[in-house]
């Protein structure tokens, strides 16, 4: 077995930084090899479908049907069928781009930066944590196009293409970065995930009594044979990849922050913004995994595998995150203050009693007051109080994106060109679709792939502790 | 193989032997050999085992088969470069295009293209010509000048040559284009639903008139608007001698009927007022909203008073303008001093004006702050004798007409301040009066031929005359309108009128002068002008309404042939008769009677012409209809408009329903809150709620006409207000108040107007404090980057990066009226879409240059009579436009003479460049709003300005189409000796007169543009004055567009008393 993994797994017991030596095991006891292939392989590889799959695959797909439709009307009409106008000219369209791209962080961290900092119990949930990364990261980069009023021609004019015109893209404009921030995300992001798939699929192409399946997996795990050479490489690329990825985690949202802090309007153009940003996105990023975590286990019985102890570290990382979140809204609500700057104060105090303010106010509650209740173990460790903590948060996370990019445009420089933003029923169709689109992926995911990595966690098995006398 | 083997097309075009090829090509390209077979064969001979080669060239292996390669058109094509043979080529590919049409499967639709077998001299496609007319309104023609392209009218500017102009239009002239072009219009002469001929038409009513003719006509009524026409009024003299009996009446809805028997009651006739306000140091306006193109000779008012409210650092002085007003005018917004009263009460306070100023009158005000308001005017009035006058709203009591008469009598102004002429009205009458008196007749059974020319009599006569059951108990009943309305659907016959821009007439402008009405274009839809419709009735028909004007003309000058046709053409040409204005009248008023009126506590309604339909006639003009109303910012509705108490009073906010009842008649009307307006008062607008127009008019307002009635056409008293339960009204208004509309402002919370104080968005003085500091506006204000603090190069100053203009705007606010005329000029240049209530309502609004609207209170009892400020906001075309650099595509970039240019092409619509703007003036297509399928506004267009289409940023671009003509015209003359005999620089210079399209109409001139790089030019003096501000300077986006601050010039007297009041 690789070298690296075997150092990870030196000591499953002692790696918990935060609780050395007290915390609980990231895996249950009693599973050899075999035991973990079979029941993270037979998930896939069962030829029953689970009528709750089933049912919940219909939902989704029906939900991402609204999606359809309502970009099929938007491409038809144009995006007044949205309640932007001016002075708000982004709406739910930008607010979703952040929400989900900040959701996808999260997937990237579990897997790139705990595995360097050898956090073994990032092990059980750092597939579907990339899966759902990916998700994010394609329901997020719809957005930046189908917003543009022209997206026949924005698909291909933001991008730097050689042309007889000699016309080039704006390299000044933060929404180039962000094109090529997202981009890069979404390629290094599925191939870190291709590449951690590769040895399952192997393993399930070995397992796989359907001849479909054998071909689909023989095709997919591109001819892995599990040799030590093999592994060599693997422990390489992957390494790299993760190396690679580590600092997009920061970069992306740095770089979608910028199409606010580059800006003039007071409440976008702001220094905070960058950490503040990725703070935040690591926050919902969390918040989404264990919202997915937490029903996953429980359906497919996979408690064993993500542990009441993953839940735990998962909340910690949520709670530190939302403090320094906290951070920023009460650096932001100083600034406005300190700066003396008449544009930022009014910005804050029209925040937080103008026709918005109840946003502002749940948004604080959900991201400030709500995480602090993680402070407690019992807390951290009643699932079902977890589950409804990262339900609120991710709201709170989009009540942020709402109140940056309203509050901030809806009343700048002019009081004579102030305005309101009502969102339509499409804004919301396209809001809710897009859940739908990523919860029918997320579907497809656990039905045809290893929804844990099956080779990772068997090296958390205590048979893989190979002590050389 | 004597020649190339690869060359096929070039063996079609030139059979020459490849030997003889390079004498005649001149290029140096290298001559390829002649292949030949001998050197394939060496090659072949030499090789060993298999070859493949690819041509028998590259087996010969020559050197010219490298080249054939390497050149995109080896060896024959340098041929192409000889004229002869590149003539050859081309033909060649005409002909196989055209035979690969031929193969095509699909056929062409046939489309003849003619062109001009005699090209008009005068044609040249893109080139616009000018043409000199005229708009006839029931105040006087509105002399234009009209821009036509093609032989279509695009663009309505004012007459620059004439004294009623100055080369400025009013807002429902510019807006009177859209008009031309509606395809709502009434397109088919019809009887009874049926379509019909004009023959027909001509044949029925002949039939009538014959059958009149026994009887004297005395069964024929004429009913017309009122008539500045000379020949029309010639015509219908002639008419009605050949049927004495007939009658001839007039009615506007808005109409002069005060005005008309106040002069009366003071100087024994008809005299109208033309007041002299660049004479007139003291203004005091009595109700009278003479800074709206509502008012009789609104055009020179506006630009004479202008003249005198710009003081300067070494010359502080300007006029003073007291108004009492019942409503929150522009005219009120422009006041130095003003005091709010209900109409009601105006009377009153006339007649104690005119016996404080010694002009009769007599009586005294109740209220305490009126009481004050008036010993002010009343002495400011008596010191300024001579160099004052006394104006008298036209929705006034003919009372306070007469005293106003008599006041300014009594203060010598007469001849200085004010001249009295002859009106323009041809036929002057009493028009309410002769409705009513028509409509006893058509009661009796008197009247069995009505021919309605023009006007819409069925809608908008008095309510209590019930026209509509008189009208349809006419026997026959002939409408000429230029929609289907109202009066159309009772009529019998209904037959489509020109547009004015269609058809010949004549009309005098306010001062008299007389302008001949020119058609730009053949009528569009059938129309028949009113001329042509009363040749029917006289005794020759047929005649056109071309030879009526001019059968007219030939008369009255006494003149033919050669010489007529002279000055014809120069009359034509210039747009008017030159001297033919008034010659003023010695009158003399006499000392008026004091005023009966007594104050009536009852709720009082006040109907006024619309600041945008005017009376209903422009109800399907989406430009108009979407225009902000000044000061109520409110468009596509009209309201019941009220001040905050007055709701507060009754329970109402705005937008909720309130049945409004008065005399027994009733309507449902919106709730809108106004500032300033006075308490127990409400403000209806004239026009809306019309139940027959088109498409864009239908369902907008109330009809307010349902309340008004022949004796109280002005204001009434006594209307009770009740409340439309659990209904609300949505009123699109393009900007909230937040000082009013939020009620009490919550604690903590900025409202529009503190926002707009301590943002120094308006900056303001009285004429003392400019006197002490002329650098009121700069000072102390929040401080401009400085241009240095940037590592890159000022490009604005480097005259190697720049062009050889640099454009510059500044607006006046202290001249800005907020008339919005500047506004509608942009939309009908700039090709702007009208987007509709419910888009206005969802914020989406297209106006390039808007009318911002402020309100200032110092304190609580400010609030109920604050002061308004109008800004006018287009595109600051900033040196460091935020806009640009956040454009993902490049879409809008500077242009090197100071534009911020928009690509429309290039834009993909992310809309940040919108968020960036701190002045918010960029405006989006959020959906397709640009009408592409209407047929009809094809020709309205300008040819020179894209039409946009969905998904695609626009904004103000300083009228690039304009400066771009002025240049191409400029370097044309390059060269070329200019007026000093100096050759010409072939840049644009002052004397060119480079307008932008807002700076061309505005009445008051208060917006000036121009090369701020030329010290001489007028924008350059003018950002020099010490008044001169940019808005957000501290953001260092260095607008372009720069505004001068606003000086007020009240009389301290009463400004303490404001301030007592505020602090007590």
């Amino acid at each position: 077995m690789a070298s690296l993994l075997e150092q990870q797994n030196a000591d499953p017991g002692v790696d918990d930084i935060t609780q050395p030596g007290v915390s609980p095991p990231v895996i249950a006891p009693g599973y050899d090899f075999g035991q973990v292939t079979d029941k993270i392989g037979n998930v896939v590889l069962t030829k029953r479908t689970p009528w709750s799959w089933v049912i919940g695959f219909l939902i989704a797909f029906g939900i991402m049907n609204i999606l359809m439709l309502a970009v099929g009307y938007l491409f038809i009409k144009g995006t007044g069928i949205w309640g932007i106008n001016i002075p708000v000219g982004w709406g739910f369209a930008i607010i979703n781009f952040v929400w989900w791209i900040g959701i996808g962080h999260a997937g990237t961290l579990i897997s790139a930066i705990l595995l360097l900092f050898k956090q073994s119990w990032r092990t059980s949930i750092n597939r579907f944590a990339e899966a759902m990364t990916l998700f994010a990261v394609m329901c997020a980069g719809m957005f930046p196009l189908i917003h543009t009023g022209r997206p026949w021609l924005a698909a291909y004019w933001l991008l730097p293409y050689p042309n007889t015109m000699s016309l080039w893209p704006q390299f000044r404009s933060p929404l180039i970065w962000d094109v090529f921030a997202v981009s890069t995300y979404l390629t290094v992001s599925l191939l870190f995930w291709y590449t951690g798939l590769i040895p399952d699929v192997a393993s399930l192409r070995d397992k796989a009594k359907n001849g479909f399946a054998k071909f689909f997996y023989g095709i997919l795990s591109m001819g892995w044979r599990g040799s030590a050479r093999h592994w060599h490489r693997y422990e390489y690329a992957y390494i790299l990849l993760a190396g690679l990825s580590t600092p997009l985690v920061l970069s992306v949202h740095t770089v979608v922050s910028w199409d606010f802090a580059v800006s003039v309007i007071p409440g976008w153009h702001t220094t905070i913004f960058p950490p503040y940003f990725v703070a935040g996105a690591i926050y919902s990023g969390f918040a989404m995994v264990l919202t997915l975590a937490i029903p996953i286990r429980e359906a497919y019985n996979m408690k064993d595998f993500i542990t009441d102890r993953h839940l735990n570290n998962m909340a910690k990382v949520m709670l530190a995150t939302g403090l320094i979140v906290g951070y920023g809204y009460m650096t932001e609500a100083f600034f406005g203050w300190f700066s003396a700057n008449k544009y930022e104060s009014f910005m804050i105090l029209n925040r937080m009693t103008g026709p918005y303010a109840p946003t502002y106010w749940a948004l604080i509650f959900c991201n400030i007051i709500t995480p602090q209740f993680l402070w407690f173990k019992k807390v951290r460790s009643n699932v079902p109080i977890l589950f409804i903590i990262s339900l609120i948060v991710n709201v709170g996370m989009w009540l942020e994106r709402f109140v940056i990019v309203i509050t901030s445009l809806h009343r700048d420089f002019l009081p004579s060109s102030w305005g309101l933003y009502h969102p339509t029923v499409w804004d919301w169709a396209t809001y809710v679709g897009t859940l739908g689109l990523f919860t029918t992926l997320l579907f497809l995911f656990i039905r045809v792939l290893p929804m844990i990595s099956i080779f990772e966690v068997r090296a958390l098995l205590p048979q893989s502790k190979v002590t050389v006398e | 193989m004597a020649t190339d083997g690869n060359m096929n097309m070039n063996e079609l075009v030139t059979v020459k032997p490849a030997k003889a090829a390079p004498a005649e090509v001149e290029s140096a390209a290298p001559v390829a050999p002649v292949l030949e077979l001998e050197a394939v064969r060496e090659q072949l001979a030499g090789a060993k085992g298999v070859q493949y080669w690819r041509s028998l060239e590259e087996l010969s292996n020559k050197e010219g088969f490298d080249q054939m390669l390497e050149r995109e058109f080896p060896r024959q094509a340098s041929e192409w470069l000889d004229p002869v043979s590149r003539r050859g080529f081309l033909k060649l590919m005409s002909a196989s295009l055209a035979l690969a049409g031929l193969s095509a499967c699909t056929k062409q639709p046939e489309e003849a293209i003619v062109p001009y077998v005699q090209q008009p001299e005068d044609l040249i496609p893109g080139k616009p010509l000018f043409f000199a007319t005229a708009r006839p309104t029931p105040f006087g023609a509105q002399p234009l000048l009209v821009k036509s392209q093609m032989y279509r009218p695009v663009k309505i500017e004012g007459n620059p040559d004439h004294a009623m102009s100055k080369g400025a239009c009013d807002t429902y002239t510019q807006g009177s284009l859209l008009d031309l072009y509606d395809p709502d219009r009434m397109q088919a002469i019809s009887k009874v639903g049926g379509t019909r001929t004009w023959g027909e038409f001509v044949g029925e009513m002949r039939d009538a008139a014959a059958a009149e003719k026994a009887k004297q006509g005395s069964g024929m009524r004429f009913l017309t608007e009122t008539n500045i026409s000379p020949t029309f009024a010639d015509q219908m003299q002639g008419v009605l001698k050949l049927y004495p009996q007939a009658k001839w009446y007039q009615y506007d809805p808005v109409n002069r009927d005060n005005a008309r028997a106040g002069s009366r009651m003071a100087f024994g006739q008809y005299v109208e007022a033309q007041y002299q306000l660049a004479a007139a140091d003291v203004i005091v306006s009595l109700d009278a909203d003479f800074l709206y193109p509502h008012f009789p000779g609104f055009l020179k008012l506006a630009s004479d008073f202008a003249t005198r409210r710009k003081p300067e650092e070494n010359n502080p002085e300007m006029n003073r303008l007291y108004v009492v007003e019942s409503q929150m005018s522009t005219t009120g917004s422009k006041a130095d001093n003003r005091l709010p009263m209900r109409a009601s009460d105006v009377e009153q306070f006339a007649s104690a004006l005119a016996a404080a100023v010694g002009a009769g009158g007599g009586g005294t005000v109740s209220n305490e702050a009126a009481k004050k308001f008036l010993d002010v005017v009343a002495n400011d009035l008596k010191a300024n004798r001579g160099k004052c006058v006394v104006i008298p709203g036209e929705n006034q009591s003919p009372a306070v007409h007469a005293l106003a008469a008599s006041m300014n009598s009594a203060l010598g102004a007469v001849g200085k301040t004010v001249v009295y002429t002859d009106t323009v009205e041809t036929n002057s009458t009493e028009q309410g009066a002769g409705l009513k008196e028509l409509v006893a007749d058509m009661n009796a059974g008197k009247v069995s031929l009505l021919i309605t020319l023009g006007g819409n009599p069925v809608f908008n006569a008095p309510a209590d005359l019930s026209f509509e059951a008189a009208y349809t108990k006419v026997p026959l009943r002939a409408h000429v309108s230029t929609h289907m309305d109202e009066t159309s659907r009772l009529s019998h016959w209904n037959v489509p009128s020109t547009h004015y821009l269609e058809s010949w007439s004549d009309a005098r402008a306010y001062d008299g002068t007389i302008s001949i009405v020119q058609p730009l274009i053949e009528p569009l839809y059938n129309g028949h002008n009113p001329h042509e419709v009363l040749t029917i009735f006289s005794d020759s028909p047929g005649i056109t309404p071309f030879e009526t004007v001019q059968n007219y003309w030939k008369a009255q000058r006494k003149l033919s042939g050669a010489e007529f046709e002279a000055w014809w053409k120069r009359t034509l040409h210039d747009g008017f008769i030159a001297n033919t204005a008034f010659a003023p009248k010695t009158v003399s008023a006499k000392s008026a009677a004091a005023s009966t009126a007594q104050n009536n506590p009852a709720m009082e309604i006040v109907f006024r012409p619309d600041p945008t339909i005017f009376d209903g006639r422009f109800i399907n003009n989406g430009w108009l209809q979407e225009i902000p109303k000044p000061v109520t910012k409110l468009t596509w509705d009209n309201a019941a408009i009220m001040s905050p108490v007055t709701a507060g009073k009754l329970g109402y906010e705005d937008q909720s329903v309130a049945t409004i009842t008065l005399g027994g008649r009733k309507v449902d009307a919106p709730i809108k809150m106004v500032p300033g307006h006075p308490d127990n008062s409400i403000t209806v607008y004239l026009g809306y709620g019309r139940t027959h127009t088109g498409r864009v008019g239908s369902d907008t307002g109330f009809n307010a006409y349902k309340l008004r009635t022949l004796a109280n056409s002005g204001y009434a008293v006594g209307a009770t207000l009740e409340r439309v339960a659990g209904k609300k009204w949505a009123l699109a208004v393009t900007q909230h108040h937040h000082l009013v509309e939020q009620g009490k402002p919550k604690a903590g919370q900025s409202t529009t107007g503190d926002a707009a104080a301590s943002r120094q968005i308006i900056r303001a003085a009285t004429l003392e404090e400019f006197r002490k500091n002329p650098e009121f506006a700069v000072e102390g204000a929040n401080e401009p980057v400085s241009k240095d603090i940037t590592l890159y190069p000022n490009w604005t100053e480097d005259p190697t990066k720049t062009g050889a203009h640099q454009w510059g705007m500044a607006i006046d606010m202290n001249s800005c009226i907020g008339c919005n005329a500047c506004v509608i000029a942009c939309v009908a240049e700039n090709n702007i879409a009208v987007v509709g209530k419910d888009q206005v309502l969802a914020g989406r609004e297209m106006h390039w240059i808007r009318i911002d609207t402020y309100f200032e209170s110092k304190g609580p009892a400010d609030v109920a009579n604050p002061r308004a400020y109008f800004q006018p906001v287009p595109c600051m075309q900033c040196e460091n436009a935020p806009c640009e650099p956040v454009c993902p595509v490049g879409a809008t970039v500077h242009s090197p003479e100071g534009l911020n240019d928009m690509v429309y092409n290039r834009c993909v619509g992310t809309r940040y460049c919108s968020n960036n703007c701190p002045y918010k003036v960029r405006r989006f297509n959020f959906l397709l709003y640009s009408d592409w399928d209407t047929q009809s506004y094809y020709p309205m267009r300008n040819p020179d300005v894209t039409v946009r289409s969905r998904g695609v940023m626009e904004k103000c671009t300083y009228c690039v189409q304009r400066i771009n003509s002025a240049k191409i015209d400029a370097e044309k003359r390059l060269g070329k000796p200019d007026a000093n005999g100096q050759p010409h620089d072939g840049k644009v210079h002052e004397e060119d007169h480079v307008q932008t399209a807002c700076q061309q109409t505005c009445p008051t001139g208060a917006i000036v543009f121009g090369n701020v790089w030329d010290p001489n030019s007028r924008v350059s003096q003018i950002k020099k004055q010490s008044r001169n501000y940019a808005l957000l300077a501290e953001l260092n986006t260095r607008p372009r567009t720069t505004y001068i601050a606003t000086v007020r010039n009240p009389n301290a007297e009463l400004e303490e008393t404001k301030q007592t009041e505020t602090h007590g």
